[in-house]
């Protein structure tokens, strides 16, 4: 078990996502960077889609009554075990009675604490993320609170032959120096002139406050719509089209764009404008309010390879700590 | 006879979502030829169980697809969407869904409360959304408003935002379509069950949040239930399904209570009809169709 003896910022118990109920109005959520959870599981010897601990801008600092290996991986933060300084992206060992202590991010939003064996919280259709909009799944559907109690599952056979294991430095992403967010254009872009869509590509954008689980509202280039008369049942603005279902990672425009996220909802009558490549949601998700971003436009199959050299990648990963 | 008049649909536009998402625009305009599109080609999908495909969401005038690139390649998906496509004929096409009494509580104090705090957010500042949907379609009252709203069955033909939420077009010829702007600026707040309208569409917002539609009432039930204690949830959390019929009643403020009252014991049981839907027959003569199909409700 681990208790919270403080939560940070947001941190919620994540795992890969929530499938199938996308048309009754689910969202997906999970690990918002899936990359650096999934590492983090590989670490401890979990499955992937083991429950990790996901903490935002601020990690918490929770304390273990049993001897655990865990691993923290994602956004760059200071951690320590009872004040010794651990390294993050390798597998560590901490011991019943041992305070975990995680810092501030100060490379990346998001990092994840992967404890070997999971964290098993009750599973709701098949997953254990969190949704806090409505207060689903994870851990009595909300972000952890000082005092919570985390039950864990069964370690791993074998999991304490991992502690010292590392991520070779090499595929460790420097989430800052990520600044090109790949876009595949199309969904309902006709309703932008040909300037406005050129603008989205060659300007910066800069994450605003409102950035989120459910979608980081960028700031930048004025958006420009082609004028039309609106077409029945979609509402008089612009920006409306007749209500249709948003792709996970697709960008929405009501005035400033939003890119939704793993929490967002699915679906509305905003035009939706391109959609945020697989790989270039967990980057995203690791923005920090007021950095900067460019849209980068690819087609499909970039986009498809991109998804499949990071799953080469991550084979590597594993492979190195088996 | 009044009629539904069919629209001939333009090719459809298939859109990639990123690597795992097909997104299928079947019209920019609502229609029920472009609705029971999206629900006759999603339920063939579904039927086909395609490896790779694991969510299939139909819409108002489109659907949308998400997969595994790594099963089934994007451009497989749309070649399989088109070929569902051309297998699907709507002439020959019915389904099996349900018709559910809806009682609503129009001009009800929650939601009255909550616009009159938001006025500043509309266009009309100074009439209520429902004064000002009335006349913006041409009624003489919010009474005779009312009555046409609750006076003909909504088929659900989309469901998102959030869990639960419905989104619903009224069973009537276009001439006869109910259609409003939605606020100028969406509302922070919005009470849970609220019956709001926007576009040509009545929502039912299961939670409390934020919203832009025209507030008219509330209904007692719920469209969620994420506890699952009402018999009606014992399968889904969520009780609308696209493709169900809706038939908006309009009670009195001790009906509604009423009904909470039992809603909230647990011990409610939605009234609820199974017909077979036929679109041929619906186009026909919608009239006539949404009485046959009330009966079945109302006896």
């Amino acid at each position: 078990m681990i208790t919270v003896s403080r939560p940070g910022v947001l941190s919620t118990v994540q795992d890969l996502g929530r499938f199938g109920q996308y048309h009754i109005g689910m969202p997906p959520s999970g690990a918002m960077d899936p990359f650096a959870h999934r590492v983090g599981n590989y670490l401890v010897g979990n499955d992937e889609d083991a429950a990790t601990i996901e903490m935002t801008y601020q990690g918490g600092a929770f304390e273990f009554d049993e001897d655990r290996v865990v691993a923290l991986c994602g956004a760059t933060m200071a951690a320590t075990i009872d004040d010794e300084p651990i390294n993050m992206w390798e597998a560590v060992s901490v011991e019943a009675g041992q305070t975990l202590d995680i810092q501030y991010a100060s490379n990346g939003a998001r990092s994840y604490l992967a404890v070997a064996g999971g964290v098993d919280v009750e599973p709701l259709m098949d997953s254990r993320s969190t949704y806090t909009l409505i207060g689903l799944g994870g851990y009595e559907g909300r972000s952890l609170e000082e005092g919570d109690e985390l039950a864990l599952g069964a370690p791993p056979e074998g999991a304490t032959d991992r502690i010292g294991s590392a991520v070779d430095d090499e595929y460790i992403p420097d989430y800052d120096s990520i600044d090109s967010i790949r876009v595949v254009f199309g969904l309902c872009d006709y309703r932008l002139t040909d300037a406005c869509k050129e603008r989205m590509t060659t300007e910066p954008w800069t994450v605003t406050p409102d950035a989120d689980r459910v979608g980081y509202r960028l700031e930048g280039p004025e958006l420009e719509f082609v004028e039309r008369e609106q077409p029945f049942g979609a509402g008089t603005d612009q920006s409306n089209v007749v209500d249709l279902g948003y792709p996970v990672g697709s960008i929405q425009v009501p005035q400033q764009p939003i890119v939704l996220m793993q929490d967002a909802v699915t679906g509305g009558g905003y035009a939706t404008v391109g959609t945020v490549i697989s790989v270039d949601r967990g980057y995203l998700a690791q923005k920090r309010t007021h950095q900067e971003l460019y849209f980068e436009s690819v087609n499909v199959d970039d986009a498809v390879a991109a998804r499949k050299a990071q799953q080469e990648t991550l084979a590597t990963i594993r492979k190195s700590l088996e | 006879m009044s009629t539904i008049e069919r629209v001939t649909l333009p090719d459809p536009r298939y859109e990639f979502g990123g690597d795992d998402h097909v997104f299928v625009e079947l019209d920019e305009a609502m229609s029920f030829d472009a609705n029971f599109e999206a629900m006759a080609i999603t339920q063939q999908l579904r039927k086909k169980d395609i490896d790779g495909i694991f969510e299939i969401c139909p819409a108002n005038a489109s659907y949308m697809v998400r997969f595994e690139p790594e099963t089934i390649d994007p451009h497989t998906v749309v070649e399989t969407l088109k070929s569902v496509a051309e297998e699907t004929d709507l002439s020959e096409y019915q389904w099996d869904t349900r018709i559910v009494d809806f009682p609503v509580l129009y001009e009800d104090e929650w939601t009255h409360e909550t616009l009159m705090r938001f006025r500043d957010n509309h266009q009309d500042p100074d009439a209520t959304d429902l004064e000002y949907s009335a006349q913006l379609n041409g009624f003489d009252s919010v009474d005779e408003f009312i009555g046409a709203h609750a006076g003909a069955p909504h088929m659900v033909t989309m469901v998102g935002f959030v869990p639960g939420l419905p989104w619903c077009f009224q069973m009537v010829p276009k001439d006869e379509q109910i259609e409003v702007p939605k606020y100028v600026q969406p509302r922070t707040d919005t009470p849970s069950r609220a019956v709001g309208y926007g576009g040509a569409f009545t929502a039912i917002y299961p939670v409390q949040g934020a919203g832009g539609y025209q507030l008219y009432g509330r209904t007692p039930l719920e469209v969620l239930d994420t506890d699952q204690n009402l018999a009606d949830f014992a399968e889904s959390m969520v009780f609308p399904q696209p493709g169900d019929i809706l038939d908006f009643r309009r009670i009195d403020r001790t009906e509604y209570d009423e009904i909470r009252e039992q809603i909230e014991a647990g011990t409610y049981e939605y009234t609820i009809e199974s017909v077979s839907f036929s679109p041929e027959e619906f186009f026909a003569d919608p009239h006539g169709y949404n009485e046959m199909l009330t009966e079945v409700l109302r006896g």
